[in-house]
Parts: structure tokens; C-alpha cells; sequence
């Protein structure tokens, strides 16, 4: 299946859940959040949530900033 | 302590409060943190970048400083409630500072989307602090919308131009009933000093110290400006007078 991750185009294996991707895409990352289709996931549930084709992912962490 | 400052109930222990954008490194970071005193620094929040290994909070967490997540980059109450969500999703904390801006020309708030974010993150449990122009009505309208902290710009984000309208920035301070933190705007220490001697609570900044051409220095320079406009604003300043007025005995005179 193919989703976008932080604007980009990704293919993951059918039935990946929230909680690989995150550990695939950010594995060192400290302080990481996720949104699908525009609401956030919260960390407890990464596991649980199974996505799907065509989803539009966001993970943030902090950064500097103002 | 003596004179503490207080947030919706939480104590800090400086009343500087850090930026952290701008700075060329994270040991710059690191060593401004340290010479500033600041108990608490704001961060972004970013698309996570998989080819980067260190954080910003690596330096924030081992110094202790409380971390203040931003929605700096919204131009709608919606992406402001997002992203707040996310940060605190993120770092854990219901606390943000609410950045909404209109353009990237001024980067000035846009009241409208600012106020409506505001009441949206209020409803939502968020503890807002919020960055907002220094226009005192609008100053008063967030604090009836239940911001905790209101932070009125000296001038334009990452301007140095220092405090355009201190008069603004008075009113503000005298009817607020939550603190007021001056944020943006300040190019050097006695902009900072003058913040506080005006009656602000506190100041933010980031690009002062960050962009500076030693960075840590100008931070414990802050610092110590702060501290002096908190004093000098706690003990009364003498009124301006047209004249002037002898500080000697007048009374006693030899006669020479």
C-alpha cells in the first residue's frame, strides 16, 4: 500500500501499523507526535492503529524555534 | 523566593524566557541556555527528519529547563490547534505558546485567528500562552478567553527594533490579571531592561541572544538586565520633572 509520509509518496507493507512506521522513520528521534488524515494519534494507540491505503501521515518532533 | 513568577500556577525560576531558533549549534545552544538562567525555552514543532541524529531537547532535558512548544508557522486557528495537539502529543505538556501570524513579510499576529485559537485551545485544556500584537483591547479579549499568559511584541519578530510603543505596552500591563511576558523585538539588554522596568512580568526572546556575535555573553547579559528592570521596576522610579531639582542641602550654604 502506498501512503504519504510527511509529504512523501511511501509504499508499506499491507496491515504496517502507526507504531512501525514511527519506529522505521524515527528511530532516535526523541519526542515524536503523529497525526493521520489531520488528527493526532495519540502514543498509546500507535500499536493499535492499522493504516491503510492512501493515508496522509505527519510525524513532528520539536526543533529550534522562536 | 522573594519576588517568584508565576504561570497558571507554576513557579520559574527566571523571568527570562529562552528562544531556542536561531542558534548556529547545539553547543552555542547549550552554553546560551546556561548563561541566560532561563528555566524555560520554546521549541518548534517539525516534520521529524530521518537523517537527524541529535534533538533540541537532548540540550534542553539535561539542563533542566522546561520546554514550551510553539505553533510558530500557523496562519489559522485551525493549523494553530493541530499543531498545539501535536505538541503536546509530543513533549507532554499542555502548555503552548500560540503563535498566529498573518504573512511572512511582518509576521505580525492575525487577532482574529489569534483570538479564535485562543478559545479553542482554552476549551481544549491547553495552558496558552500567547504571542500577540501590543494592542491592549486585544491583550484584554485573550485574557477573557482564558490565556494564561499574554505576550505582547516590542516589534516584529527577529527585528532587534526593541519596544515601539511603550505606552501600549504600559496599558497592557495595567489591566492585565494574568502575567505579561514581552516577546519579540528585542535587539539588546536594555530593551530587555526596559521591558521590565515598564511593569512586564517577564521577557522572551530568541533572536537577540542566538544571532548575537557571542551568544552566551549576550545571554548572561539579559539575564543580568532583566533582574535590574525587575529591581528598578519593584522600587519606583522618581517621576521626570521639566526642572531640575538639587539632590544637595539646599540650606546651610557657606558664605563665600
Amino acid at each position: 500500500m502506498t501512503l504519504t509520509i510527511n509529504g512523501e509518496r511511501v509504499d508499506l507493507p499491507d496491515g504496517s501499523t502507526l507504531a512501525e512506521l514511527v519506529t522505521s522513520w524515527a528511530p532516535a528521534v526523541r519526542g515524536v507526535a503523529a497525526a493521520v488524515d489531520g488528527a493526532v494519534v495519540p502514543r498509546g494507540t500507535w500499536t493499535q492503529v492499522a493504516l491503510c491505503e492512501g493515508q496522509q501521515v505527519e510525524l513532528l518532533t520539536a526543533v529550534q524555534g522562536g | 523566593m522573594d519576588d517568584p513568577f508565576i504561570i497558571a500556577g507554576q513557579e520559574l525560576g527566571s523571568r527570562l524566557i529562552l528562544g531556542t531558533g536561531g542558534a548556529p549549534s547545539p553547543q552555542v545552544l547549550d552554553e546560551a541556555v546556561v548563561a541566560s538562567g532561563t528555566a524555560m525555552c520554546t521549541v518548534a514543532m517539525r516534520r521529524v527528519d530521518p537523517g537527524t541524529s541529535g534533538s533540541v531537547l537532548d540540550v534542553l532535558v539535561a539542563r533542566g529547563v522546561r520546554v514550551l512548544p510553539n505553533t510558530a508557522g500557523c496562519r489559522t486557528a485551525r493549523e494553530a490547534l493541530l499543531t498545539a495537539r501535536l505538541g503536546r502529543e509530543a513533549l507532554e505538556t499542555p502548555w503552548v505558546k500560540l503563535e498566529v501570524v498573518a504573512d511572512d513579510e511582518t509576521l505580525l499576529p492575525d487577532p482574529v485567528e489569534l483570538l479564535d485559537a485562543t478559545e479553542s485551545l482554552v476549551g481544549d485544556g491547553f495552558t496558552v500562552l500567547v504571542y500577540t500584537n501590543d494592542d491592549p483591547i486585544l491583550a484584554r479579549r485573550l485574557q477573557q478567553a482564558g490565556c494564561a499568559a499574554v505576550m505582547p511584541l516590542g516589534a516584529p519578530i527577529g527585528s532587534g527594533l526593541g519596544i515601539l510603543n511603550p505606552h501600549n505596552i504600559e496599558l497592557i500591563v495595567a489591566e492585565a490579571t494574568v502575567p505579561v511576558v514581552l516577546d519579540a523585538g528585542i535587539g539588546t539588554a536594555s530593551d530587555a531592561a526596559l521591558a521590565m522596568e515598564l511593569g512586564c512580568d517577564a521577557v522572551l526572546l530568541a533572536s537577540a541572544v542566538t544571532r548575537a556575535q557571542e551568544p552566551a555573553l549576550m545571554a548572561a547579559a539579559m539575564a543580568d538586565a532583566v533582574r535590574a528592570g525587575r529591581m528598578a521596576h519593584r522600587a519606583g522610579r522618581i517621576p521626570r520633572r521639566e526642572h531640575a531639582k538639587a539632590s544637595s542641602p539646599t540650606r546651610g550654604m557657606a558664605a563665600l
